[in-house]
Parts: structure tokens; C-alpha cells; sequence
């Protein structure tokens, strides 16, 4: 898809406690662009976003940001290509002692030796890029949920990153902020100029969004493409996801030992005994 | 039967193994919390910070407790060193009692209960907000940043906390012994001024308050720490901490009292 891209994820297997979560991801993320990672919860898409943000290490695979393994670097390099790098929490993780301002200034006041008017200014500009100047005397509990997930997108561009990661950006919004969200997230990676690596399975909005899509399914690629292609795809798992058909190769049944019938039949077996 | 003794020696081997892992973890955290020291304590203001959550505001609790601890002494002292009529030697046994012994133990099982307990809830949130993730992806090292702050805070309160229990149990001691039964005060100041020793008593007292801060501390941020990221997992490891350190604090009282009696 491109010559130097971001990121690399080569073969990349994962295991937790012998638990296969991925097998074999092959993935690029260009320079520039929104990519979308989608698939069910639970198929390993965060655990994709921490591989990249090196908080694990694949069983085996490399994964390649910027041109840096990440998993062979030591913690000072690690440390030094985060620096680089804004994550969104599922939940903001906004630091709750503290007001909207100085979450924003926490990476600036961390990192760097700049005079404090300096970073009300920086402060400020990011608060303005997402709509929420006013809101930076506030604490992190007096604000609704979509304003919180937009003061947690100000710190992640902090420090104007060459990638951002949101992890499920739009769980729980209500349609307003969700489109808010979205637009910011598009808004933002082209304004800084940086890539951005979105975890979702909320279709609709991120299909308006992303640049490039891949699918999930138990820990493999399954589907890949532009928003149009993943639109008018007819690989049956896409069309089923997309679509939010409740029939088609996911099952709504968690597999059981046996089957229905057999299971009535033989009624609760052993005596349970309630302690 | 074979069978059902051997599956119980197993569950007694891995609970026996699991509790020494979790020590050696333990270890290792308190290892790693000296180590990433140099921000909590080159950033004094951090720490100062968490002085103020874990120290000055469990002064209420202290104080009073102080006061009323010295009072009861003052009663309890009165009525059995006047069977010996040697009521003037009240303010002996109120002051070496408190500085010795009931000072640093009781302020140290408060301060857990109080304090420590609160660490552990917090960092435990912290973790499982993502808070701690959301600050390792920002490269701050949550352990210099949080845990290191606050376990400094903690072993610089416990002295201090335990010196002002015990400075409020003398005066509660006063309170009842000279100004409620009427002991005299010249006798109650004099003798304690003579028979309490800086060196015997009252360094030892500190050294009992610094090794029981170390203690709460180590305990309240590792517990918090390795907290499990739900509402079950915090509240278990805020009932840990409790628990734990208030063993550990009496276990360690005795182990010191040991070392520094001289028969």
C-alpha cells in the first residue's frame, strides 16, 4: 500500500497464557491516513493497539513503528517513542484528581522544561480544537461522557503525535457526540498531519471516517479495504458485521458441550451444593 | 481417599506457593519503588502533595485517639499505682508507655486504617480507570509518578503522627491525672522529665514509627498496584492492606521490642 509506512505488523502472533488471541496479523498503517481496526469485542483488536504501543510483546512477528522494532527496544526507547505517540482510552482514563487543564498540560509539564504561559497557551489551543475552552476549569466528574472522551482526545494530541490510537472512541455516546468524535478524528489527522489507528465496531460512524479498513475475526485478518469495498463486500462475515444481520458465520450461541436436547435431558447431574 | 488427601496437599503446596510468589513480587515492587525515587524526590512538591492526603489529614484521628488513649492511661495508671501509693509516678508510666510502645503501634494501626487503606483504593482505581496504562503510554513511569509519592509520603507522616499521638496522650494523661484526681503536677512533670531517656525511648519510638510507616506504605501502594481491576479486586485489596499491615505492624513491634529490651 506504500513504500515507508508507520507501522508493520509482520506475522505477528500473540499468545496469553497459551491462549492463542492473534495468529499470523499482517498489517501496514501509511503515513497520514485513518485506518479502522474492526471485529467483534474480543477478537484482540486492543490487544493490536498494545502491541503497537510495545505495553506487550508479541509471542513471535515483529512489529515495526516508525522504522523501530518495538519490542527489541530497551524501556528508555520505548519510553522515547511513546513520547511520540497519543492513545485514547476506551473510558478517557482521564486523571481524575486532576482538572481538564492540567490533564492536558500533564504530558507538557512531564516532558519538557517550557514556561508555564507557554503551555496555557498549548493548553488552550488543543481545548479550542475540541470545542471545550470553556471546560478547562472543570474536573474530570462534572463532565458528560462524550466531553470527557473529547478532553481525553486533547491530551492524546498533546503533544502533537505522529499517531494516535483510540481504543472503541465511540463506545457508549450518545448520536451527537458520537459524530462529534468522529469528525474530530478525522479533523485532527489532517490537521496535525499525523496517522491515526482506530479500534471500533461501530460501522456506520467510522466507515464515514476511515481511509482503510481491516477486519477481525478470533485473532486473524479476515477482510481488508477501502470503505467502499468493505460497504459492498460479499465476504459473508463483512456482510454480516456491516450489516448487523443476526444470521451468518458469527454464531449467537456461545459453542456448548452438547447439544440442546441432551443437555435438558440429562438434568443437572452431580447434587449441587450451594456453598 | 488416596486421592482426596493428595488434592488437598496440592491446594495447601499452591496456596503456600502463591503467598511466597506474592511476596517475592512484593519484594521486587518495593525494590523498584526505591529505585524510581529520584522524581518523588527531586519533585519534593509530588510528594508534599501526598504528605497532605496521608499525613495532615489523618490528624483528626490521631489527635483524638491521642487524647483519649493518654486519658484512659491517666484513669487505668492512677487506680493501680495508688494501691503502691506511688501516684507521683503517674507521668512516668503515662510517657514511656505512649513513647515506648502505645504511640508508634497505635498511631501505625490507625494510620493503615486511615491512610493506607486509601492509598490502596486509589492506585487500585487508578489501574482499573486505565489511568496507570493511559501514563505508561504517555512515558511517565507510573511508579516514580504515583507510587513512588505516595510511599515517601507515608513513611515521612508515620513518625510524625505517631510523635503527635504520643505528645496528645501525655497531655490527655495530664488532663485526668493532675487536673481531674489531682495529682501533683510538680512530680507528674519532674519524674517523667528524669525517667524517660531521649535516646532509650523516645529514638527507639521513632525508629518503631519509621519501620511501621515503611511498612504500611510498602503494603498500601503494592496492594493498590496489583489490585485486580474491578470493583471486587479494589475492595478485597483495600481489605488486604488493612488486614496485612496491622499483622505486620504488630509482628514488627514485637520483633523491635525484642532488639531493644535490655533485661
Amino acid at each position: 500500500m506504500n513504500d515507508d509506512p508507520l507501522i508493520r505488523l509482520t506475522d505477528v502472533n500473540f499468545a496469553y497464557d497459551q491462549r492463542p488471541i492473534l495468529t499470523g496479523i499482517n498489517l501496514v498503517i501509511p503515513r497520514g491516513k485513518v485506518v479502522a481496526i474492526m471485529g467483534l469485542s474480543g477478537c484482540g483488536k486492543t490487544t493490536t493497539l498494545r502491541l503497537i504501543g510495545g505495553q506487550i510483546r508479541p509471542s513471535s512477528g515483529r512489529v515495526e513503528v516508525d522504522g523501530q522494532v518495538v519490542h527489541e527496544l530497551d524501556s528508555d526507547g520505548l519510553y522515547e517513542l511513546r513520547r511520540r505517540m497519543g492513545m485514547l482510552f476506551q473510558f478517557g482514563a482521564l486523571f481524575t484528581d486532576m482538572s481538564v487543564y492540567d490533564n492536558i498540560a500533564f504530558q507538557m509539564r512531564e516532558h519538557t522544561d517550557l514556561p508555564e504561559e507557554l503551555i496555557h497557551d498549548m493548553v488552550m489551543m488543543k481545548l479550542h480544537a475540541v470545542g471545550l475552552r470553556g471546560a478547562a476549569g472543570l474536573m474530570p466528574s462534572e463532565l458528560s461522557g462524550g466531553m470527557a472522551r473529547r478532553v481525553a482526545l486533547a491530551r492524546a494530541i498533546a503533544l502533537d503525535p505522529m499517531l494516535i490510537m483510540y481504543d472503541e472512541p465511540f463506545a457508549g455516546l450518545d448520536p451527537i457526540s458520537l459524530s462529534i468524535v468522529g469528525e474530530l478524528i478525522r479533523k485532527l489527522n489532517d490537521a496535525l498531519g499525523t496517522s491515526s489507528i482506530v479500534v471500533t465496531h461501530d460501522v456506520q460512524e467510522s466507515l464515514k471516517i476511515v481511509d482503510y479498513i481491516y477486519f477481525v475475526s478470533a485473532g486473524k485478518i479476515v477482510a481488508e479495504g477501502t470503505a467502499e469495498e468493505i460497504k459492498h463486500s460479499t465476504e459473508p462475515y463483512v456482510h454480516q458485521f456491516v450489516w448487523g444481520e443476526p444470521d451468518g458465520p458469527v454464531n449467537f450461541h456461545y459453542p456448548a458441550p452438547r447439544p440442546y436436547g441432551e443437555e435438558m435431558l440429562a438434568g443437572p447431574g452431580k447434587k449441587q451444593v450451594w456453598w | 481417599m488416596v486421592n482426596a488427601l493428595r488434592r488437598i496437599l496440592e491446594a495447601l503446596g499452591r496456596r503456600v506457593t502463591g503467598r511466597i510468589w506474592r511476596l517475592g513480587f512484593a519484594a521486587r515492587f518495593l525494590f523498584a519503588t526505591l529505585l524510581h525515587s529520584g522524581t518523588a524526590l527531586k519533585r519534593f512538591h509530588l510528594t508534599i502533595r501526598e504528605i497532605y492526603f496521608t499525613g495532615v489529614l489523618s490528624l483528626i484521628i490521631i489527635l483524638v485517639s491521642g487524647l483519649f488513649v493518654g486519658m484512659v492511661l491517666g484513669l487505668q495508671g492512677y487506680d493501680t499505682l495508688q494501691r503502691y501509693g506511688s501516684t507521683e509516678a503517674l507521668g512516668i508510666l503515662v510517657a514511656l508507655s505512649l513513647v515506648r510502645e502505645l504511640g508508634p503501634v497505635v498511631s501505625a494501626l490507625l494510620f493503615a486504617s486511615r491512610a493506607g487503606s486509601a492509598i490502596t483504593a486509589e492506585i487500585g482505581l487508578m489501574k482499573a480507570t486505565e489511568q496507570l496504562s493511559a501514563m505508561e503510554m504517555m512515558a511517565v513511569d507510573p511508579i516514580a509518578r504515583v507510587v513512588a509519592p505516595r510511599f515517601w509520603a507515608g513513611v515521612i507522616s508515620m513518625p510524625l503522627l505517631a510523635a503527635l499521638f504520643s505528645a496528645m496522650g501525655i497531655f490527655g494523661g495530664y488532663l485526668v491525672g493532675v487536673q481531674l484526681i489531682g495529682v501533683d503536677e510538680g512530680s507528674f512533670w519532674s519524674q517523667m522529665q528524669a525517667s524517660v531517656d531521649f535516646r532509650e525511648d523516645i529514638i527507639n519510638g521513632v525508629i518503631k514509627s519509621f519501620v511501621f510507616g515503611v511498612i504500611v506504605s510498602w503494603i498500601a501502594v503494592f496492594e493498590g498496584y496489583d489490585s485486580e481491576p474491578t470493583a471486587e479486586g479494589v475492595s478485597g485489596a483495600t481489605t488486604r492492606t488493612v488486614v496485612t499491615s496491622s499483622l505486620a505492624i504488630l509482628f514488627a513491634d514485637f520483633i523491635l521490642t525484642a532488639f531493644m529490651f535490655r533485661g
